[in-house]
């Protein structure tokens, strides 16, 4: 196992930040923390990381435990901190020169490590300016440059999208997917899509503890939500039998008259979670001599199941 | 201990140093209060000696209670406000490294900046004569002075993020350390022997005279050894 925690508390004075918790993460997973703001991501994080040391429970990076074998723990590690600290004076060149040289990597192989960040981060129009001067995205990518250029076996990364623009958020997280098939990537969130959309494991944290955890479909398939199948129908029938006839069908918990636009009605059907009711209900409204001008079922999404938990 | 570690922080800060308005100000000001009072006491006074020079209230005062806090306020303060702290405690690099890394920085900008000095010594030199091993062991006073006082800058930096409240406490620890040698002299003869040994005062003029005892070696050393130790417990303090 790459990461392990075992049984993890933190208290800050008297406030439980972390209480009990306990995961693992192996290489090759992408494993997203997602959790509202102050539900003690960031300090796991920074736990791992040996920044902090838990005030009991144990935590294994590669089998080196954080407190007693620090210095092989970071090592391992690439980590880029939340709100992403940089060196404003510095040009992109120097400060991944200097990065290099903390991580240990041999003088001869510094220029070769910084170019090849460089490239994979898309920093070359920058090289020559100072960090201070330079767009969110551009210090984002300063980071994370910063945070792979000793090729860790885990990366550690606190929000790594935050204040980057749509097209650069698709290419930070492609590049985490790209990474994640031969490292260990731990990364928080509290953007729901991109836990969809970049890991393959989700942890859902709330208050300290872990209240979910599982594949992104794992979690939607055990959450409570029911479907939802909004249907709009030509206004040549009667709505009020309409209903009634949705109202018998198997599986279906509620029908909801929205609006009358006049010419067409619009219906909310709520089911079970998991039932498809397009086409029973399709068969229905021809019984009815109604029209079905359009019809859409969605299923509950892991927002829904993020405010159920984190509630 | 890995001196390599230390080396990447000192070359980081002193390049730091240089790229800030920092220590062209200190550099500058230093050169032109020291030339100034250099002039007056060599042509005035018309002695080929450099301890009217060195024993400067004005300078003394300056350089350690104005340009070493001055010089020291960023140090850690900086980075625990950019944060960039948390970056270099978890890089593979330990506490001490990192301290050592920054403290030397900090001494050496102070060195260069009494280069200036060698100068009027061969400026001297070069009129009348003039003792050299004096002129050696006022600068060397200097310079473990200045190694006590940036101890203090760093360990006060390290206490907080902001920058000002650092200068300000560090002003008025080093400040009273400098002063308090000077109101001696209202002390009763019995306790005067005992605080005399605490006070840079007393070392500094000592050393100054040409007499380099073990107890000012002593007395420097572990005021520097005991401001490392306090800075690293302050930067473990994230640990309670």
């Amino acid at each position: 196992m790459s990461i392990k925690v075992s049984n993890l508390t933190k208290y800050y004075g008297d406030y439980l930040a972390v209480d009990n918790m306990s995961f693992e993460a192996k290489k090759g997973e992408i494993l997203g923390f997602l959790g509202p703001n102050g539900a003690g991501k960031s300090t796991t994080m920074k736990i791992i990381t040996t920044f902090l040391p838990p005030t009991s429970g144990t935590v294994e990076v590669d089998g080196f435990d954080v407190e007693d074998k620090s210095l092989s723990v970071r090592k391992k590690l690439g980590y880029l901190p939340e709100l992403n600290p940089l060196y404003y004076d510095m040009t992109p060149v120097d400060y991944l020169d200097f990065i290099a040289k903390l991580d240990g990597i041999p003088a001869g192989e510094i220029k070769k490590k910084r170019e090849e960040m460089m490239r994979v981060c898309g920093l070359d129009s920058v090289r020559k300016k100072d960090i201070g001067t330079l767009s969110k995205g551009f210090k984002q990518r300063v980071g994370l440059a910063q945070a792979m250029i000793n090729n860790p076996d885990v990366l550690i990364l606190d929000e790594p999208t935050s204040g980057l623009d749509p097209n650069q958020i698709i290419e930070i997280r492609n590049l985490i997917k790209k990474l994640g098939k031969e490292k260990t990537v731990v990364l928080s969130t509290h953007i729901l899509s991109e836990v969809t959309a970049t890991c393959n494991r989700v942890i859902i944290i709330n208050k300290g503890k872990i209240v979910a955890n599982g594949t992104p479909e794992e979690l939607q398939a055990k959450s409570k939500g029911q479907s939802l199948v909004t249907l709009e129908v030509k206004n040549n029938c009667d709505k009020n039998a309409l209903s009634g006839a949705l109202k018998d069908i198997r599986n279906v918990n509620k029908v909801e008259f929205v609006k009358d636009n006049g010419d067409t009605f619009l219906f909310n059907i709520y089911g079970e979670h998991g039932a498809d009711l397009r086409e029973v209900i399709s068969n229905k409204v021809m019984q009815q001599k109604a029209t079905v001008l359009s019809m859409q079922t969605k299923h509950s999404s892991l927002e829904d199941i993020f405010r159920e938990l984190t509630k | 201990m890995n001196t390599q570690n230390i080396k990447t922080i000192f070359s980081k800060e002193l390049k730091s140093y240089f790229n800030s308005p920092i220590a062209y100000i200190v550099m500058i000001v230093f050169m032109a209060i020291s030339g100034f009072l250099f002039t007056m006491s060599f042509f005035q006074i018309n002695i080929a000696s450099m301890r009217e020079f060195f024993g400067s209230f004005f300078i003394q005062l300056v350089l350690f209670v104005v340009f070493i806090p001055a010089i020291t306020m960023r140090s850690f303060s900086e980075e625990r406000k950019q944060g960039t702290l948390e970056l270099l405690l978890t890089k593979p690099i330990t506490d001490i490294e990192l301290i050592l890394g920054k403290y030397l920085s900090a001494l050496t900008l102070i060195v260069i900046t009494l280069s200036p000095t060698i100068l009027y010594f061969i400026i001297i030199k070069m009129i009348g004569p003039i003792e050299f091993w004096p002129f050696l062991t006022s600068l060397l006073g200097y310079i473990l002075m200045s190694a006590f006082f940036i101890g203090v800058g760093v360990f006060v930096s390290s206490l907080t993020e902001n920058q000002i409240i650092a200068f300000i406490v560090s002003v008025l620890i080093c400040l009273s350390f400098f002063l308090f040698g000077k109101l001696l002299i209202v002390f009763p003869t019995s306790v005067v022997s005992f605080f005399e040994y605490l006070t840079t005062d007393y070392h500094l003029s000592n050393i100054s005279r040409g007499v380099i005892d073990s107890r000012v070696l002593i007395y420097y050393f572990s005021m520097i050894f005991f401001t490392i130790f306090l800075t690293k417990v302050s930067l473990e303090s994230r640990k309670w």
